[in-house]
């Protein structure tokens, strides 16, 4: 008998329970929302920084700073994610959504938390911007949405083992989940770590904000809040590789060459890819240098060599897709006759190629302590990041929403030739940005800093003018980086309001 | 050859990594102990600067 709670995609064949569809598609049009938002602030952010143009003033570009930071290093991407859990807990399984209210609560806390910061941060009481270090305070109302915003999250994580372990008592799944749904759980259990963290300190800080606390120990605030603040980075890396397995999956019909393998992997990055929150703590007097060196250099480098097992593992995973398909004169035909065209599979492959050679080389090199020391604070480190959360993960999420777009929301692509370049046109501005970025902070530029030229200060600094050159790359980059988030955001909504119905 | 496959050990390695409970613990206590509980002890050690009287 048929389940009415059910139905099959006609495109995936995916079975695909109807109350998990509806959290997956709100999830996801929340994720794009906060896109917008977190992008249009980055956008301007960026002409600040651009000497030439320079063009917010010195309060707003703090405002606007923290802003961007919070929808688009946090609200876009853990949206984002929550759709993913959802999305790999019950149609990569092909099981119900066991607790969807749960999943609404999660989704409203979320959505309450995400608008309670934006409001607050644009009424002008919480210039703390992403870090919000003590003593800088803010409005309490500040902290209640990030602590509001960080449980709806977790709740949201917790449903996917509530979810997974149902499944598998029920039977959609005798021993080994999927790898899709076992990346997303390794996902989660960074997901849990990160935002138990992220309670444990933004509490406290809503606490003293409040003044029912004297005070929060600035040293112990660093330590537990880059739990939050760096290991958040680090679920996007386990769902963005995830999304690079599904992409192929979908798209090409790849399995991975070895599965053991990956999986090893992805236990690699649960045990130690946490550890690096050290990175942002490398300078600083009060920790040992035991504590530094494990944390980093021992640790970290055991979630390095799982990321190195991915970056050979998927591609070989393409190659040996598309030599099946018949693709296999000489070493490359199966490289040149992959899909470039198809936005989901460009997209997961500039992923790959500008998360590994921007984010995560320069990601392991500023990581250790000798390099730290030269390069922290410097927009160096803003340059490694964009290369790792925006050209990374940010290329892979836009990449899968065009993928699950036909599968999830049920609508056809519009916009089809602009969706098939939206991914170079966005991948080249977040390139150009993130080397822009990288090269003036070797030559000491600040990160953070609203004006570089130190007017009206009583110190004179004039740094050598190559960093012109290079802070235009980053400017020319950002409005190849907005265009395409532009063309992404209208491609995206566009479908889902007026995309062609696919069943 | 089914029977075979039903009779062959499943590998340790396997059997953790289907222990999805066993990894959740992990991924929390490994982190929690290295890095936060870790720093916050040498933290507490840390001496108060004496303040000026």
């Amino acid at each position: 008998m048929a389940d009415s709670n059910f139905r099959i995609c006609s495109l995936s064949g995916l079975k695909i329970d109807r109350a998990g569809e509806l959290l997956i598609r709100w999830n996801i049009i929340a994720a794009m929302a906060t896109l917008a938002v977190g992008g249009l602030m980055a956008f301007l952010v960026a002409l600040t920084r651009w000497p030439s143009v320079h063009f917010l003033g010195l309060t707003n570009y703090y405002r606007f700073l923290t802003l961007h930071g919070i929808d688009a290093l946090l609200a876009w991407i853990i949206f984002f994610e929550i759709g993913l859990v959802h999305f790999a807990s019950t149609v990569l399984l092909g099981v119900k959504s066991y607790a969807p209210k749960v999943g609404w609560l999660s989704f409203a806390l979320m959505l309450i938390g995400g608008a309670l910061i934006n409001v607050i941060v644009m009424l002008g009481k919480a210039d703390v911007m992403f870090t919000s270090y003590v003593p800088l305070k803010a409005d309490p109302l500040y902290y209640l949405g990030v602590i509001l915003f960080a449980v709806g999250a977790l709740i949201g994580f917790i449903l996917f083992f509530v979810n997974i372990l149902l499944a598998k008592k029920e039977g959609a799944y005798k021993r080994s989940l999927p790898l899709g749904a076992f990346g997303i759980m390794a996902a989660s259990v960074i997901g849990i770590l990160t935002l138990l963290h992220g309670a444990g300190i933004f509490i406290p800080a809503f606490l003293w904000s409040a003044n029912l606390i004297p005070s929060v120990d600035p040293s112990a605030y660093r330590l537990v809040f880059w739990g939050l603040g760096h290991s958040s980075q680090q679920i996007n890396v386990c769902a963005m590789v995830t999304v690079w397995y599904l992409t192929v999956a979908f798209v090409v019909g790849g399995k991975p060459v070895n599965e053991k393998l990956s999986r090893t992997a992805f236990v690699l990055y649960i045990l130690f890819i946490n550890l690096a929150s050290e990175h942002h703590l490398l300078v600083d007097p009060v920790l040992s240098t035991w504590h530094k060196i494990v944390n980093t250099s021992y640790m970290m480098h055991l979630a390095v060599l799982a990321s190195m097992i991915h970056a050979f593992a998927i591609p070989a995973s393409i190659e040996v897709a598309l030599r099946k398909q018949g693709h296999t004169r000489g070493l490359f035909e199966w490289l040149k006759k992959a899909p470039w065209g198809h936005p989901a599979f460009s997209a997961m492959a500039i992923s790959i190629l500008l998360f590994g050679f921007l984010g995560g080389i320069t990601g392991v090199i500023f990581g250790t302590e000798q390099f730290a020391i030269i390069r922290h604070n410097t927009f160096t480190i803003t340059g490694h990041f964009h290369g790792t959360v925006v050209a990374g993960t940010t290329v892979a999420f836009m990449g899968f929403t065009y993928l699950i777009i036909p599968y999830i929301f049920k609508r056809q692509l519009i916009w089809k030739g602009f969706a098939s370049i939206q991914p170079y046109l966005y991948g080249l501005g977040v390139a150009l940005l993130s080397i822009g970025m990288m090269s003036a902070g070797t030559f000491g530029v600040p990160r953070r800093h609203y004006d570089i030229t130190f007017s009206g200060s009583i110190f004179n600094h004039t740094f050598d003018p190559t960093v012109d050159i290079f802070l235009s790359l980053m400017g020319i980059g950002a409005i190849l980086a907005v265009t395409g988030g532009v063309l992404y955001i209208l491609i995206g909504f566009g479908s889902i309001i007026w995309g062609k119905q696919v069943e | 050859m089914s029977s075979d496959k039903a009779e062959c050990p499943i590998p340790r390695g396997q059997l953790f990594y289907d222990n999805i409970i066993l990894i959740l613990i992990l991924g929390i206590v490994v982190p929690t102990l290295i890095y936060t509980v870790w720093g916050l002890v040498e933290i507490m050690n840390v001496p108060k600067l004496p303040l000026v009287p």
